[in-house]
């Protein structure tokens, strides 16, 4: 299937779940990583269970902490 | 108000601009913005919103400029080691534009004090290092329904988004609550490049011009994300998010709270 992951169309295989995903992307801080599909947020914890369909569109939203000092 | 013809030179690129005008920039003069942090971010916002001619500018940090600071806080110079960074900043923005009223409070902003601090701003700017003073300036604008620009950086990486009341997601929404001290890298552990905070600090300033003169479109519902190194810039959409423990159908947090500090501060 197609899949959108930040902004990149690539195919993974069906059944991907975003834990799945979040793994293969190799994310950073993963247990911090905010998801979107299609605009509409991934509730922490569920990773495990949010199976991707083709055509979805995933954001990884990160922590940024710095600025100031 | 009329203008001086200091004035009218001094702002002339503006002026000719038929997005500002002369309406424009009286309404810039006439505005004030907080800073919330004169480092990184806030030092490159500070100094463009008084070049712009923002009539109030509130600069606040509790912090002394160090040497460290001077790789990317292009507000202050090396005579200003060891001065209150407040001090510092008010100095070169009033060296910039004599014809703006800067208010340096040398203060730590916490819950005891924020709410007073933000108040008759109307925009806030959090150029903060940390999430729990994120989180603090994000609680704080949303409950005194304030508009405000987020802004983190770190490494080749900054990102920014605009609260506006009513009008959108805040950051909450998307971030739910501070990761725990040490969890996610800050600027300490892991550097942060120059000029990203001249990017991302310049952009804030930008948000708050346009909200101030209200045209073109904000950040609102979205989080733009700039990666340097791939020098890209990617506008991605913030979902509202009802359960919001914030901004919310059911709110939790009702006043501002304070959480465990860590500073990315390298001392
Ligand atoms: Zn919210």
């Amino acid at each position: 299937m197609q899949l959108t992951v930040a902004g990149n169309q690539k195919e993974y295989a069906d059944g991907l779940t975003v834990a799945k995903l979040i793994e293969l992307e190799e994310v950073e801080t993963p247990a911090y990583v905010t998801v979107s599909v299609n605009d509409a947020f991934i509730a922490g914890g569920t990773f495990e269970e949010a199976v991707l369909q083709d055509g979805d569109r995933i954001e990884f939203l990160y922590f940024m902490g710095g600025g100031s000092a | 108000m009329a203008f001086s013809n200091e004035q009218l030179e001094r702002y002339s690129r503006h002026i000719l601009l038929s997005e500002v005008g002369v309406k424009g920039q009286k309404k810039l003069l006439e505005a004030s913005v907080l800073i919330i942090g004169a480092g990184g971010l806030g030092a490159p916002a500070a100094l463009y919103l008084a070049a712009a001619g923002v009539g109030t500018i509130g600069i606040a940090d509790a912090d002394e400029v160090d040497l460290s600071n001077l790789q990317r806080q292009v507000i202050h110079t090396t005579p200003d080691v060891g001065k209150a960074k407040v001090q510092s900043a008010k100095e070169t923005m009033e060296a910039i534009n004599p014809g703006v009223t800067v208010k340096a409070c040398r203060t730590f902003v916490d819950a005891s004090n924020i709410m007073g601090l933000i108040a008759g701003y109307d925009f806030i700017i959090d150029g903060t290092d940390n999430f729990p003073a994120k989180f603090l300036i994000n609680d704080a604008c949303v409950l005194a329904a304030k508009p405000f620009s987020h802004a983190g950086i770190i490494r080749f990486k900054g990102q920014l988004t605009t609260y506006v009341p009513g009008e959108g997601p805040c950051y909450r929404c998307a971030f739910k609550a501070p990761p725990p001290p040490d969890a996610v890298p800050t600027c300490k552990q892991a550097g942060v490049i120059g000029a990203m905070g001249g990017v991302i600090g310049s952009l804030q300033a930008m948000e708050a011009v346009k909200y101030i003169i209200g045209k073109g479109e904000l950040l609102t519902g979205h989080l733009l994300t700039y990666d340097a190194l791939k020098m890209e810039f990617r506008k991605i959409k913030l979902p509202a998010y009802k359960d919001c423990a914030v901004c919310g159908e059911h709110p939790t947090i009702l006043a501002p709270v304070d959480y465990e500090q860590k500073e990315c501060d390298l001392k």
